[in-house]
């Protein structure tokens, strides 16, 4: 920080709270750190700083990449920002016990080895209040089925940068369904290359456009299929 | 920009209408390629018309600056072939030719149509975490890869680009000393070990020889 910087410290925690958005949308790693501090320090659960400050500034940057203010570095950037603060609040959230909403299981399908999109989809949903299990990048079928079997998740999460892997995402589906396992878990799909047409060519439950979509339709999803689980 | 590049949103010169004739809609980023093929062969019913190679970095909006294309050029050739592959459109930019009865390259983008599907395949299964890059990108490296990600600006971002890859593949169309060279400083600068794959112009010249003429005088 240079001497005439920004004293976060004098800020209220509505006006740190703003800034803590602008600093996750100039990728200032070390400013949301000391915000989200700063928020603990005052009191603020763990909680409130992910939603308030974090998941809602990560949002903010969502729009405007959608929007083409933003560019693949400006979002990687905040993302890393975001990162950044989410491992000051990752061991506060465990300490507390919150309820999670429920659990994801995401990787990159098989000869896929990108990784921006599902990384920022993880962090968007653990931020939405989901358990995350990342099973990383060049996913074959079987790596899947192992994941879903032992997490037991209520989504799998499925990535692709190219237009060569995301077919892959089908064959992973009808193996699902061919092992009578389809109906147990919601399918979310998405990637550059994709759109709301592949998603249901594939089988997918949805297709998610973005990271904060991702986190919408998750919550939405798993919603939906507990109320419908209570009432029958 | 560089002078060896094409124009890139004005048609080339010799794209007035002929009914008899074929156009051919490419990316900027064959232009020299096409030349080429075209020069090598005497194509001459073929006409060019290119769009920005920049939209290498935004397939989204490829269909669309296509489209327009196609819109403009409607009943005015015999045939309209586009010069691209799927691109990263994730088939909307079939759905567009479909719409106007054109055809396009074959394959998923240029790597694919110039190695041929089947070398593509092996190269990619071989090794997934491999980036390409052909002629025109290793002279626009700097411009189209690391300005375009940011990575001139934040070049400690690079790991998170690329940290899942292992190589740098240059399937070359006309390889010179310092193309080579340069390929090589492409790979140091991403931390990958460089292999050159030549693989000359691959479906691109027997795909305008069939649309243009008759026999193919050379194939790179």
């Amino acid at each position: 920080m240079t001497d005439d910087a920004l004293d976060l410290a004098t800020l209220a925690d509505d006006e740190l709270v703003e800034q803590m958005h602008d600093d996750l949308y100039d990728g200032m790693a070390d400013e949301v750190v000391a915000g989200t501090e700063i928020l603990l320090a005052r009191g603020w659960s763990a909680q409130r700083v992910l939603n308030d400050a974090l998941v809602e500034g990560m949002r903010i940057v969502g729009v405007d990449f959608r929007d083409g203010i933003l560019f693949v570095p400006e979002v990687l950037l905040a993302a890393n920002a975001m990162k950044a603060g989410m491992t000051v609040l990752r061991p506060l959230l465990a300490e507390t016990g919150v309820q999670r909403i429920g659990k994801v299981v995401i990787g990159t399908v098989k000869g896929d080895i990108h990784d921006i999109g599902k990384n920022l989809v993880a962090m968007m949903l653990e931020g939405a209040g989901f358990e995350v299990v990342d099973i990383g990048i060049n996913n074959d079928a079987q790596a899947y089925l192992d994941a879903l079997e032992r997490h037991q998740p209520d989504i799998l999460g499925m990535s692709a940068l190219l237009t060569t892997t995301m077919p892959y995402m089908k064959v992973v589906i009808d193996e699902l369904e061919r092992r009578g396992l389809r109906d147990r878990y919601i399918v979310l799909v998405g990637g550059a290359p994709l759109n709301e047409e592949f998603g249901r060519a594939v089988g997918a439950d949805a297709y998610c456009r973005d990271a904060a979509v991702t986190a919408e339709t998750a919550q939405t999803l798993v919603r939906a299929r507990r109320e419908l689980a209570a009432a029958s | 920009m560089s002078s060896q590049q094409p124009a890139e949103t004005e048609p080339a010169p010799g794209t007035e209408p002929d009914a008899r004739g074929v156009l051919v809609i490419a990316c900027g980023a064959l232009a020299r390629e096409l030349k080429a093929v075209v020069d090598a062969n005497q194509l001459t019913g073929l006409r060019m018309q290119y769009l920005p190679a920049g939209l290498h970095n935004t397939p989204k909006q490829i269909p669309a600056a296509v489209e327009e294309r196609l819109v403009a050029a409607a009943g005015r050739y015999a045939e309209v072939f586009v010069a691209y592959g799927d691109c990263g459109t994730g088939g909307a930019l079939d759905t567009v030719l479909e719409r106007h009865g054109a055809r396009r390259l074959p394959g998923s983008h240029c790597y694919e149509f110039f190695a041929g599907a089947e070398m593509f395949a092996r190269l990619h299964d071989a090794e997934p975490g491999t980036f390409y890059l052909t002629d025109f990108l290793v002279r626009q490296f700097d411009r189209l890869v690391w300005r375009a990600l940011g990575l001139d600006r934040w070049p400690h971002l690079r790991d998170d680009y690329f940290g899942n890859y292992t190589r740098l593949v240059y399937l070359s169309q006309f390889p010179t000393p310092r193309l080579l060279d340069d390929a090589q400083r492409a790979a140091d600068r991403l931390g990958l070990r460089l292999e050159h794959v030549p693989v000359g112009t691959g479906a691109v010249a027997p795909t305008l020889v069939s649309l243009g003429m008759p026999a193919p005088a050379v194939s790179r």
